[in-house]
């Protein structure tokens, strides 16, 4: 394998690890106020979806970069809605999200574009280009650093540097701010920031809305700049995968990114090497597709030490009698 | 209202200004049940006033109500001569009045500084409020003697200690009014009378202290006035010195009641329990049991006093059958199995041992069941509920079940009612009648009187006196010290997973076993013989 390979699968690596970053980002917001979330899928999904239509329509990423964003949010209200106001059960509104996601967007793609559920190809402005950052030509000459900078660095859509960003902006929102300990406060003891006077409804709400806003990046960035339209189920699990990242990183920003990337590394492999010769064995391209998910069943049972989740995860807040 | 003897400016102090509090009329109901009705009160500024009162009497309600965290039905609240209303517990804290609830409202893994200033955070960002809090903190201590490390996280100080911190919590939010609900349940003494100097200097500070308690004897030490709750109506407001404890009691009930437990010298006969050597590790590997000695013999009861946490919990659990342990435990002389491999709760009750555990709700009853389900489980086997080789015998487990519960006075005595629907006197009548009616030659029983009213107490302390006498063992585990002196005809005191001693109780008193249950051992050379 030489550098350009190596190269070439990293940048692939941050491609494909840039949604995951911001549905964990997403899922540390939601659960570290004590709401599970695993409709993160589903928001990814129609924020995907309305991205691709109204970027379509409109010939503009940024209007389609709305209107994910906004569909996106409008399922993390229901969410809200359904587990904070009326402290139902946490997961089966996700699962009713995701649902509802899956379904809803093929109908209405199938209805207005008719084309088997998929939306127009994007092209030109309806799609988020790539961006050189400064100095990538000149810097691509330097031996070893210089293609690195110019090659896995450089020339990314803007949203990737917008997750990147994200990762710090997180954790100096969490633990540097009063917002951030009263949120990680809520989720942990929600009676105790009820007591200091503190709205929790309003906090965890808050948190959902961050989430929503968060996975609308996401999808946004699937349909209009990793790929370029919508199609069936396009999330394909990354919202799953997101959430094993979440545990895997024990709720925490910068571990996240870590968590993400190497998730990305294994989608970037399986992308680049479909059938993996070994010398001894050729190892199936199944058998590489499906190794994010392996490592999503191995770190959700538990086989990468303990993770503590926030103690009042899952829990809707009631008053005690 | 009817009030006993109403009394203004108690305490003896000059009554110039208006009440710090004086609540007219708070009704509150929760469905059907009225947990408050018409409740009028003033307490004077600068005078520590108690509440008492038996469980669902309505005080904790009340103080609620106060605090913001439940909205009153109908009434007004002054502070200060002023009224206020109080939706929530941002008003509450507005007013001046903080709170130390009985479970702690704080946030386990963070430290003490950022559990002071949740909520009372100066600006966006924390760097600020965290330095401030530190100096805060350190003015604090020095004033009250409230010593608290302010970078300590919550989850690894002392129950005592995370104490502090909710008041140290109440006093940087500036209030004048501060209302404690139970503080001293899960103190030793020395950590009690520390509180108890506190409140004396914040009195003297001229802060309003509210302290509810059912401990009649913190009320006589601590108190200026105490006013008495009786199914959510206000009975009585007097002057501590002016009462007894008897006359509070009595209050509380509704009818005299017998604050010591009348008994005979115990009779002790051949051990029916020996304890060698028994240790007990938990899943994190931490040793909870460092190797205890006992000996139970039949017609005495053995008291096991200790602060919450110390082990007793476990001694219980390996001894009723659901924990596993090594050493030796011989009962009736043959020994019995610690493994877990060969023994369970049920081989236990077959050697002769029950077991009414600490925690009824979770381990005593299966809440959501009716009585006459609850009182066959674990003795379901028995052949007197079988019909033929399949059937359970319903109808005869019913009739059973409605004699145990007349003979314990479970109130209301229908079998059909869920366990959960009885009052925490009853359902522990309900354990205690499933267990002590098979007359087993050792009764485990475990804080029989958590959460039970004055009147189920004498009754409970009175059928374990019965047992007694009736020649078995009882190996009793209480927090309660007074409950121990007076049951126990011998008190171990565990600590930090060992025995710390034996005394009898009349060569010893509250001071003695104090020390030791905090881990000291006074005069070491002397042993109870």
């Amino acid at each position: 394998m030489d550098y350009a390979a190596i190269l070439s699968i990293l940048e692939g690596a941050i491609r494909l690890a840039t949604p995951l970053l911001f549905a964990c980002l997403a899922g540390l917001f939601s659960e570290r106020a004590g709401v599970f979330d695993i409709g993160l899928e589903g928001k990814m999904l129609a924020a995907a979806f309305a991205s691709a239509t109204l970027a379509a329509v409109s010939g503009s990423a940024w209007v389609g970069l709305a209107a994910g964003v906004g569909a996106s949010l409008v399922l993390a209200a229901v969410h809200g809605v359904a587990s904070i106001t009326f402290r139902g059960n946490q997961l089966i509104a996700g699962v009713a999200i995701n649902f509802l996601a899956a379904g809803l967007t093929v109908l209405v793609a199938q209805d207005v574009f008719a084309l088997g559920g998929r939306t127009p190809a994007l092209t030109g402005a309806a799609r988020f280009q790539s961006i050189a950052l400064p100095f990538a030509e000149t810097a691509a000459t330097i031996p070893v650093v210089g293609p690195f900078y110019a090659r896995v660095i450089s020339g990314h859509a803007l949203l990737v540097y917008v997750a990147a960003l994200a990762v710090p902006a997180t954790w100096w929102i969490l633990f540097r701010t009063r917002f951030g300990l009263r949120l990680r406060a809520v989720g942990e003891n929600p009676a105790a920031v009820d007591t200091a006077g503190v709205s929790v409804t309003g906090l965890r709400f808050a948190a959902v809305m961050i989430c929503g806003f968060l996975c609308g990046l996401a999808g946004v960035y699937l349909a209009t700049a990793l790929g370029a339209g919508f199609v069936k189920d396009m999330s394909g699990g990354r919202g799953f995968i997101a959430l094993a990242a979440l545990i895997f990183a024990k709720w925490r920003p910068w571990p996240a990114m870590g968590a993400t990337m190497l998730f990305g590394f294994l989608q970037a492999v399986a992308t680049r090497y479909p059938r993996l010769d070994l010398g001894v064995v050729v190892v199936p391209s199944q058998f590489i597709d499906a190794l994010p998910y392996i490592l999503t069943v191995v770190i959700l049972a538990g086989f990468v030490g303990k993770a503590i989740p926030p103690r009042a995860g899952g829990i809707p807040y009631v008053k005690e009698r | 209202m009817e009030a006993g003897r109403a009394t203004s400016g108690p305490g003896g102090r000059p009554d110039t200004a208006a009440p710090a509090i004086e609540l007219r009329g708070i009704s509150k109901a929760f469905g059907p049940v009225q947990a408050n009705r018409a409740i009028s009160v003033r307490v004077a500024r600068g005078t520590i006033h108690g509440i008492v009162g038996e469980n669902g009497a309505g005080k904790s309600t009340l103080m609620s109500i106060l605090y913001g965290f439940y909205r009153a039905d109908e009434g007004e609240i002054l502070i200060n001569g002023a009224r206020v209303a109080i939706p929530d517990s941002e008003a509450a804290i507005r007013a001046g009045i903080g709170m130390v609830f009985q479970h702690f409202k704080l946030v386990e893994n963070f430290t003490v500084l950022e559990n002071i200033i949740l909520g009372a955070e100066e600006g966006r960002l924390l760097a600020p409020s965290l330095a401030r809090a530190r100096e805060e903190l350190a003015r604090l201590a020095r004033d009250y003697e409230l010593q608290v490390e302010p970078d300590a996280v919550i989850e690894e100080l002392s129950v005592g200690h995370q104490q502090r911190v909710e008041i140290l919590k109440a006093l940087y939010r500036k209030a004048d009014i501060l209302i404690l609900d139970e503080p001293t349940g899960v103190l030793t003494p020395a950590e009690a009378d520390h509180l108890f100097r506190i409140l004396a200097n914040l009195r003297a500070e001229g802060k309003t202290i509210v302290l509810i308690t059912h401990k009649l004897r913190e009320i006589m030490a601590a108190t200026d006035s105490v006013s008495v709750m009786r199914r959510g109506e206000m009975v009585a407001t007097l002057r501590t010195a002016d009462t007894s404890p008897e006359e509070l009691a009595e209050l509380m009930v509704g009818r005299k009641v017998l604050l010591e437990v009348e008994k005979a010298p115990a009779t002790p006969g051949r051990p029916v329990l020996e304890i060698d050597d028994l240790r007990v590790t938990d899943r994190k590997g931490v040793e909870r049991l460092k190797g205890i000695s006992l000996a139970v013999r039949a017609g005495e009861i053995l008291g096991i006093a200790g602060v919450a946490g110390n082990g007793q919990s476990e001694l219980l659990e390996v001894l009723g059958g659901y924990a596993r342990g090594r050493g030796r435990v011989r009962m009736n002389g043959a020994e019995i199995d610690l493994s877990g491999r060969h023994a369970d709760g049920q081989t236990r009750r077959a050697a002769g041992i029950a077991h009414v555990p600490e925690d009824r709700q979770r381990l005593g009853l299966i809440m959501d069941f009716a009585a006459w389900e609850n009182i066959a489980f674990g003795y379901h086997h028995d052949s007197l509920y079988q019909r033929g080789a399949l059937l359970m015998d319903n109808r005869r487990i019913r009739e059973d079940a409605r004699g145990k519960l007349g003979r314990f006075d479970v109130r209301p005595p229908d079998p059909w009612l869920a366990a959960k629907r009885f009052s925490g006197g009853n359902q522990q009548k309900l354990v205690l009648a499933r267990e002590i009616e098979r007359s087993p030659d050792l009764l485990l029983v475990g804080q029989p009187t958590r959460g039970v009213d004055i009147g189920a107490i004498e009754f409970i302390h009175r059928r374990l006196i019965a047992l007694r006498d009736a020649g078995k063992a009882i190996l009793l585990v209480s927090v309660e010290l007074d409950e121990i002196l007076s049951l126990a005809d011998r008190i171990a005191v565990m600590f930090d997973g060992r025995i710390m001693g034996e005394r009898l109780p009349e060569a010893t008193d509250e001071r003695e076993l104090g020390l030791m249950m905090a881990g000291v051992v006074p005069g070491a050379e002397r042993e109870a013989g």
